[in-house]
């Protein structure tokens, strides 16, 4: 299932730039709030038209600027999820799942039935959609989309107006729905943990920006650019000068960090994710950094502490501690040093 | 009292027959004009909205007199379009009661212009989105989701527009003038009884079309509020 999608676009703030071609089933593209994300999603739908570019799904091209193709949204056979779902208020759930589809009435009624049967509807055929739960109107928006058969399901943020545990809930729920589906599935997020449970192919996109595609678990595990690297969730980016291959200096800390692995050629800066430091009391190792005392902020299973590097107080230092540590801290106090485990530093690049 | 009772059992009811026929059928046309009218200017862009909007809201803060006269200049049988319409169809609009219903719906229509535009503005244009998506073909989606979905302020844009289209009288006296049994609205038969002195039978009019307004308005907030589920109070 080739998606191709090559668009440019400009907006009010900034332009948008996609370049995103896989042949992955399941693909997510992760971004801060306002940085293109709906809108490449709904160029796909054909709701809204790019600039120029192309995009081809499956080889059937659904927009071509150079060869003036721009098909209307009722015929791309592409389903949009809606953030809201927006279901159609005024029909009942049945009637919202047939009314897309062109066939008569009796095999449309098969069809609905069949989507209300499939996606756990069964009694709520003549509910109107303000009569649902959450994750009832997700399921309708679903099977609504999935009784016109799409080749490509569209999800825009679909978990980010919901509470904590209707999230996880239906995150799960629409993963198992989705799992039987041979289509290809595009996820827009701004919440790494849905892309990283969601998608195989991750494109970050920053201000408009593609800045890297590639397999999610790679992404994450080696973001290769700083933009990448924050959004992926990394809290302390901070820039280093390369000496040697197994040397680097992080002047803003103070320090230098020597490493097994071998420093690429290009970088200019070096992540740590908040989880990775190992606290270290009384004498200094190599690899460490000297914290003094910042703030902190308790969660209910996680202690997120703010130090700052003693070299540079400007420099803040994010260090997540799990409750199982919390006693060891409770006991000997806020460490003198953190440790940066050598092998789970990203080298980045700053684009 | 007697003097009401006595009124009352001799009134010429005309008027009232002649206003109501007049309300419904400017309101009918102003109804699917309006929409249609809300409806192309939604996908208008932005400059060419403002030109238009003017243009269909103005007979709603000209004067009625001033658009009297723009409908006699226009449909006049002494004009070139008064003439094409009587020689073509045989139709007279001055002086007939077609040219009440003109006149009404020339006034009344961008109270249902503008309540259905407003209306279809607060419409979530996810929905209209989503039935592009789902195939649904524009005319489906405007008429089966947008349409219903704007259901109240088009409900009580209609509502408004009969009213309006009802009482009108500075248009229709200009256009249709004063013909009792033919284009003799209560406004007119008000206005012309007290010239007459007869104060008692213009109170008698009056009452009767304070009724009207009054149960037009109460029966109107009654739909509404059933239509929202939560009232909002203050």
């Amino acid at each position: 299932m080739p998606i191709v999608c090559n668009i440019h676009k400009k907006l009010k703030n900034f332009e948008l730039n996609v370049n995103l071609s896989s042949n992955s089933r399941r693909i997510g593209i992760l971004g801060a709030s306002g940085c293109g994300k709906s809108m490449t999603l709904r160029s796909i739908a054909g709701i809204k038209i790019p600039d120029d570019g192309e995009i081809i799904v499956d080889g059937k091209t659904l927009y071509h600027s150079k060869e003036k193709i721009n098909q209307k949204p009722q015929k791309r056979n592409v389903g949009y999820l809606f953030q809201n779902y927006a279901l159609f208020p005024n029909m009942t759930v049945e009637k919202n799942i047939g009314i897309g589809l062109r066939k008569k009435e009796k095999d449309k009624k098969q069809v609905v039935d069949a989507m209300i049967k499939k996606f756990q509807l069964t009694g709520l055929e003549k509910r109107l959609p303000g009569e649902l739960s959450g994750g009832q109107q997700q399921r309708v928006a679903l099977a609504r989309i999935m009784a016109y058969e799409p080749d490509v399901i569209l999800l825009d943020e679909p978990f980010s107006a919901l509470d904590m545990f209707l999230k996880d809930q239906l995150q799960q729920e629409m993963l198992e729905m989705l799992a039987d589906y041979q289509g290809t599935v595009i996820l827009v997020s701004h919440s790494r943990d849905e892309i990283y449970r969601f998608s195989d192919e991750l494109l970050i996109l920053d201000q408009g920006k593609t800045i890297c595609q590639g397999k999610t678990k790679e992404i994450f595990e080696n973001p290769q650019w700083k933009t990448a690297a924050r959004l992926t969730g990394c809290k302390n980016l901070i820039e280093a000068i390369r000496i040697d291959d197994h040397c680097l200096e992080i002047p803003g800390w103070g320090m230098t960090l020597k490493t097994r692995k071998k420093i690429p050629k290009e970088i200019n800066c070096v992540g740590i994710r908040a989880h990775d430091f190992i606290p270290i009391w009384g004498q200094e190792k190599e690899n460490c950094v000297r914290v003094i005392k910042g703030s902190m902020a308790e969660l209910p299973f996680e202690k997120k502490f703010f130090l700052k590097s003693e070299k540079n107080p400007q420099e803040m230092i994010c260090w997540f501690v799990q409750r199982n540590f919390w006693d060891i801290i409770e006991e000997k106090g806020l460490p003198d040093y953190l440790e940066i485990p050598e092998e789970k530093v990203l080298f980045l690049q700053s684009s | 009292m007697n003097e009401i009772v006595e009124i009352l059992k001799n009134l010429d009811w005309s008027p009232f027959y002649i206003s109501i026929k007049t309300g419904i059928a400017a309101t009918i046309v102003s109804f699917f004009l309006g929409i249609f009218a809300a409806q192309k200017i939604m996908g208008a862009t932005s400059r060419l909205k403002a030109v238009l909007d003017g243009i269909l809201t103005l007979p709603l803060v000209l004067p009625p007199t001033v658009a009297g006269f723009f409908l006699l200049l226009i449909f006049s049988k002494r004009r070139p379009f008064g003439i094409f319409l009587f020689q073509t169809f045989g139709i007279k609009v001055v002086q007939t009661w077609l040219g009440c219903v003109v006149a009404a719906t020339v006034i009344a229509f961008p109270l249902m212009y503008r309540n259905a535009r407003a209306a279809f503005e607060q419409v979530d244009v996810n929905l209209i989105y989503a039935g592009r998506t789902l195939g649904m073909s524009e005319m489906a989606i405007f008429w089966k989701i947008v349409v219903p979905a704007a259901g109240p302020g088009i409900f009580s844009g209609t509502i408004l527009t009969f009213a309006r289209a009802m009482g009108e009288y500075g248009a229709t006296s200009m256009l249709a003038g004063n013909i009792p049994g033919k284009t003799g609205t209560i406004s007119q038969r008000i206005a012309m009884v007290i010239q007459d002195g007869n104060y008692l039978t213009a109170g008698v009019w009056v009452a009767i079309v304070l009724v009207i307004a009054f149960l037009l308005v109460f029966f109107m907030n009654v739909i509404a509020s059933k239509k929202m589920k939560q009232q909002k109070k203050w």
